[in-house]
């Protein structure tokens, strides 16, 4: 019915449904038991990971933003805050990894938000799976590039001439902690990319939130200057405590309070917009 | 009792409220095992609501729904592991190319990666694409869409299959295609709950059809007998001789005891042959009226019986008409 030349080019269009072939393939449906937790949330950080294969521009605020970040508040405030850019550098490096680190999770939400404005997460919700599967593989995907931010920083900051006293296992710490936490924080956004309508509220939304709380903290100076009543916010944001315990890991001189205070925070944080994710994932 | 088992999807007084609107008011629905069960109404209907609490996407706010007698709500999980759904708009990830979209998904249901891409290998070939495989979907054109969106739905294969609107959009060669492809799955046993505004498609696939209008059932049956609660169907008969028209419509009129419509073809008339009160077939009645017009003198050069087309149906039923029909 079509010559071999049509059927090369146009193979989409020529297309017989055969019912040997397909019918066979429904016929042998062995029946592969549930996957655990774990392995749904994994081959959901997969499913991230291809995405970042084939899409490779969404690395750029991984990798852009933070060298940007870095370069710009290094030059910028140095020579007046520290009297030299070497000398601030020791100081802001730690501030400026959490900083950038906890701004790239605002990301977490707006993926969300478009994979529920594209329908795709309705096949996932109806799957026999875990059911928060889908999103924690899709915030284990954004550890990944969080942890590629970090590394940006540190190795520019290498190069710019930052020093850490805690060694190669201090850093490693303190990144180990800034992941686990900007795990925790990511679901602030997954509610968020739920609860909002468009991609760009829950953008607006995040900044409104993550400003604040990244830029009235410790990373750029110390506190002790700021008024008493905003000291008394920095006091509580744990975003500040973070910077502390990344801060003292990284030194060499590590502050169990602070470390304690994160993990803490870290803990609340995704114990509330944990459920609450859950909550409205499932009522979508 | 045994009569549930065989049934694949019950529900009574499914409702479904947003807001001001009653987007599903009180939906009685039982479906057979093994077979495609239409669901047809206009814009707005309902279907994709009723759909999507069937396939657990929505929580019902009113009435029960049981898939192999499982409760949506109370053993959402059990439902979930026997239904599939094909949304109205695809759901699969646009940025993937149709392979890992199937491999992603058979791991999803416990596969094995080896077998997961074994799976969808011969998935992608029993649907045409695997020459597409490799290809990220956003690229795909709105058949291969459609086709690979189904295929996702059956990696393992359900026992109940929800089509939404498989195939609003195509082209008529995609949608003989899709048709093909829901007929060959029922033929495996899954049963294939399938929505649809087109008359024809229903009456084609369906072996019962619920016809829903603003969120209530307002038919139930199989196409014969929707047509039969409208009217046993229509004769349309072409004259030798136009200047005879006038005198077979006196005589089909008298016979069929209906209205007779005088087609645009001066030669042609078209006949109700309306619910019946005798005992009398359609065709016996229209073999009567075909020979009274002989014993007129009326030469007939050919005729066809017509089955009331479901258009029909829907505006007796709904005294609307169907979009389709309102916009015609
Ligand atoms: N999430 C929602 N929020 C508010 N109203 C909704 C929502 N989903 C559906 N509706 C309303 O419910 C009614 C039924 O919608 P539904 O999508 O089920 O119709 P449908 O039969 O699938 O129509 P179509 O043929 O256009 O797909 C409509 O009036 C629609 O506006
Ligand atoms: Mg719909």
């Amino acid at each position: 019915m079509s010559t071999a030349t049509t059927s090369e080019t146009r193979p989409s269009t020529s297309y017989t449904p055969a019912a040997d072939s397909l019918g066979a393939v429904l016929a042998s449906g062995e029946q592969p038991s549930r996957p655990s937790a774990l392995s749904a949330s994994v081959t959901f950080g997969w499913r991230a990971m291809l995405k970042i294969k084939h899409v490779p521009e969404q690395l750029f605020d991984v990798t852009a933003f933070p060298i940007m970040m870095t370069l710009m508040f290094t030059y910028l405030f140095g020579g007046a805050l520290a009297g030299s850019t070497g000398d601030y550098l020791q100081f802001l490096l730690p501030g400026i990894l959490v900083m950038s680190v906890v701004m790239i999770t605002m990301y977490t939400g707006v993926g969300v938000n478009t994979d529920i404005e594209k329908g795709v997460f309705d096949r996932f919700r109806t799957l026999p799976i875990w059911r928060p599967a889908a999103l924690v593989g899709a915030v284990l995907g954004d550890v990944f590039r969080y942890a590629m931010a970090s590394t940006v920083i540190l190795v520019l900051g290498l190069i710019l001439g930052f020093r850490p006293g805690g060694g190669l296992a201090g850093v490693l710490t303190a990144v180990l902690l800034l992941m686990a936490f900007s795990f925790a924080f990511s679901w602030i956004w997954t509610m968020f990319g739920l609860l909002l309508r468009t991609e760009k509220s829950v953008m607006g939304v995040s900044m409104l939130v993550l400003f604040p709380m990244t830029f009235l903290s410790n990373v750029f100076v110390n506190p002790e200057t700021m008024p008493g009543w905003l000291q008394a916010f920095v006091d509580v944001n744990p975003i500040a405590h973070l910077v502390a315990a990344v801060r003292g890991l990284m030194e060499g001189n590590p502050e169990a309070g602070e470390i304690t205070w994160t993990l803490v925070s870290g803990g609340v944080i995704l114990a509330v917009f944990g459920t609450l994710t859950m909550r409205l994932y499932n009522r979508k | 009792m045994t009569e549930s088992t065989d049934l694949a999807i019950e529900t009574s007084g499914l409702v479904k409220v947003f807001g001001k609107t009653r987007a599903v008011d009180g939906v009685d629905l039982a479906v057979p095992a093994g077979t495609v069960y239409g669901v047809l109404g206009p814009n707005g209907a309902g279907k994709t609501t009723a759909v999507k609490m069937l396939a657990t996407l929505l929580r019902p706010d009113g009435g029960e729904a049981r898939v192999f007698g499982h409760d949506v709500l109370r053993e959402a999980d059990a439902v979930r592991s026997r239904v599939s759904l094909t949304g109205q708009y695809a759901s699969i990830d646009d940025d993937l190319t149709g392979m890992e979209n199937l491999v992603l998904l058979g791991r999803l249901l416990g596969h094995r990666k080896p077998a997961a891409r074994d799976r969808a290998a011969r998935l992608l070939d029993a649907f045409g694409l695997s020459d597409a495989a490799d290809r990220s979907v956003k690229g795909y054109s709105g058949g291969m869409r459609r086709r690979i969106d189904i295929a996702a739905s059956i990696i393992k294969t359900p026992d109940v299959l929800f089509l939404d609107e498989p195939t609003t959009g195509l082209d008529p060669r995609s949608r003989n295609q899709v048709w093909d492809i829901v007929r060959i799955i029922v033929a495996q046993g899954t049963t294939v709950m399938l929505t649809t505004q087109y008359l024809d498609e229903a009456d084609h696939l369906a072996s019962r059809i619920a016809v829903i209008d603003q969120g209530k059932v307002i038919a139930e049956g199989t196409p014969g007998e929707l047509k039969a609660s409208v009217g046993a169907g229509s004769i349309h008969v072409r004259l030798r001789d136009a200047n005879q028209r006038a005198d077979a419509q006196r005589v089909m009129a008298r016979a069929l005891g209906g209205e007779v419509q005088l087609d645009a073809d001066p030669v042609a008339l078209t006949a109700r042959i309306s619910g019946d009160e005798s005992d009398a077939g359609a065709a016996d009645r229209a073999a009567t009226a075909l020979a009274e017009l002989a014993g007129a003198r009326i030469t007939v050069d050919d005729f066809s019986l017509g089955q009331p087309s479901l258009d029909e149906v829907f505006l007796a039923l709904t005294d609307h008409p169907t979009e389709q029909e309102a916009a015609a």
